[in-house]
């Protein structure tokens, strides 16, 4: 079966994608699929780094795109998952080295050699954001719980209607439960009923991000990390599971516990 | 929230985010600003009062949304036969 290209994007920078990217691409790895992914964000690459896989990087995807080598030399394997690969950024080149045909291009020689290929969109709807969501099948939107976020995230969630790469499902990031029970954070539910879109995952904040970061091993890899749970049930609905959403309230009362029970929340 | 917000009615900051944004993004997905929908409203009561006697002061027009489309919604209260019978004597 050919692969599934998936891109992860968001508009407002900062709100998680290279995370979101790097730890899917990890849960899918995990459960035994050949991953490949490439980062989209050329001139400003963190990917590599994100993955741990900074020292290995020989060519990138300009280096393919203009014939200095072949695709699979630009395939950085990872250090833990045998069956995953980056394909980093030029670092010192910008958007414009890349258009969205080469992106076509590029992922049609990739579609027969994996199962998923995921992308790391750049921040904004420009030139780079065009060749990010150019080949894509799906494009899973990013945002965090907070009013600029959002509001990029709709606006992007249009243009992705309007360029037919369909409305997109949503994953809510950093989302801080105890704010949220405050009525200080904006809930899951708010942003589902502000956006109108399909859910695919809540990412609740956690400090494990940025020390799993820190290492250079995506927090997808900590079995005990709830954002590193989190992203790993995101990666097994991709792959078409059904896994109920994380309950990120343990702190619930006893009428909340009721209403769950019987279904009204 | 605390007492002292709750009793002077004080709205807690997810709320407010809530309100601000889905007006925010009523604008930004109709590209229509609030001057433009007052203009609208003029231009609408214009070409009714036209065909029939409206109550110009109550007609309320706004965007509502459904899912991720929007629509034009108008309220507009016609003034009674009755009272226009006799205002014609």
């Amino acid at each position: 079966m050919p692969a599934q290209v998936i891109t992860i994007t968001s508009g407002k920078g900062g709100v998680g994608k290279t995370t979101a990217v790097a730890n899917l691409a990890v849960g899918l790895a995990l459960e035994g699929a050949k991953v490949v992914c490439i980062d989209g964000d050329i001139g400003l690459r963190n990917l590599d780094v994100i993955l741990g896989l900074e020292n290995r990087i020989v060519y990138d995807i300009v280096d393919v795109i203009e014939g200095r080598c072949r695709l699979k030399q630009a395939m950085i394997r990872d250090k833990k998952l045998p069956e995953l690969y980056l394909i980093p950024a030029a670092q010192t080149r910008d958007k414009n080295a890349v258009s969205p045909s080469d992106m076509n291009r590029l992922i049609k020689d990739l579609r027969n050699d994996c199962d998923f290929v995921l992308i790391d969109s750049p921040a904004g709807i420009e030139r780079g954001f065009k060749n990010a969501i150019a080949a894509a099948d799906r494009v899973l939107v990013i945002t965090n719980p907070e009013v600029s976020a959002v509001r990029d995230a709709d606006r992007v969630i249009g243009i992705l209607e309007a360029e037919g790469k369909g409305p997109g499902a949503l994953i809510i990031n950093r989302l801080n439960p105890t704010l949220v029970k405050n009525h200080n954070m904006l809930s899951a539910d708010d942003v589902l009923d502000l956006l109108a879109v399909e859910l695919i995952g809540v990412v609740p904040e956690d400090e494990n991000v940025i020390i799993s970061s820190n290492r250079g091993a995506p927090v997808a890899f900590d079995s005990k990390s709830k954002a590193g749970q989190a992203f790993r049930n995101i990666a097994k609905r991709l792959r078409g599971e059904k896994v109920p959403f994380l309950d990120l309230d343990h702190t619930g009362g006893l009428w909340q516990q009721l209403q769950r029970l019987t279904g009204r929340k | 929230m605390s007492l002292f917000e709750r009793f002077f009615g004080k709205k807690n900051s997810a709320d407010n985010a809530k309100e601000r944004l889905q007006l925010v993004l009523i604008h930004d997905r109709t590209d229509l600003t609030p001057a433009e929908l007052d203009s609208l409203k003029d231009d609408l009561i214009a070409t009714i009062s036209r065909h029939v006697e409206i109550d110009a002061q109550a007609m309320q027009i706004g965007v509502e949304h459904d899912g991720r489309s929007q629509r034009l919604v108008a309220d507009i209260p016609l003034k009674a036969a009755r009272r226009r019978a006799k205002r014609s004597k």
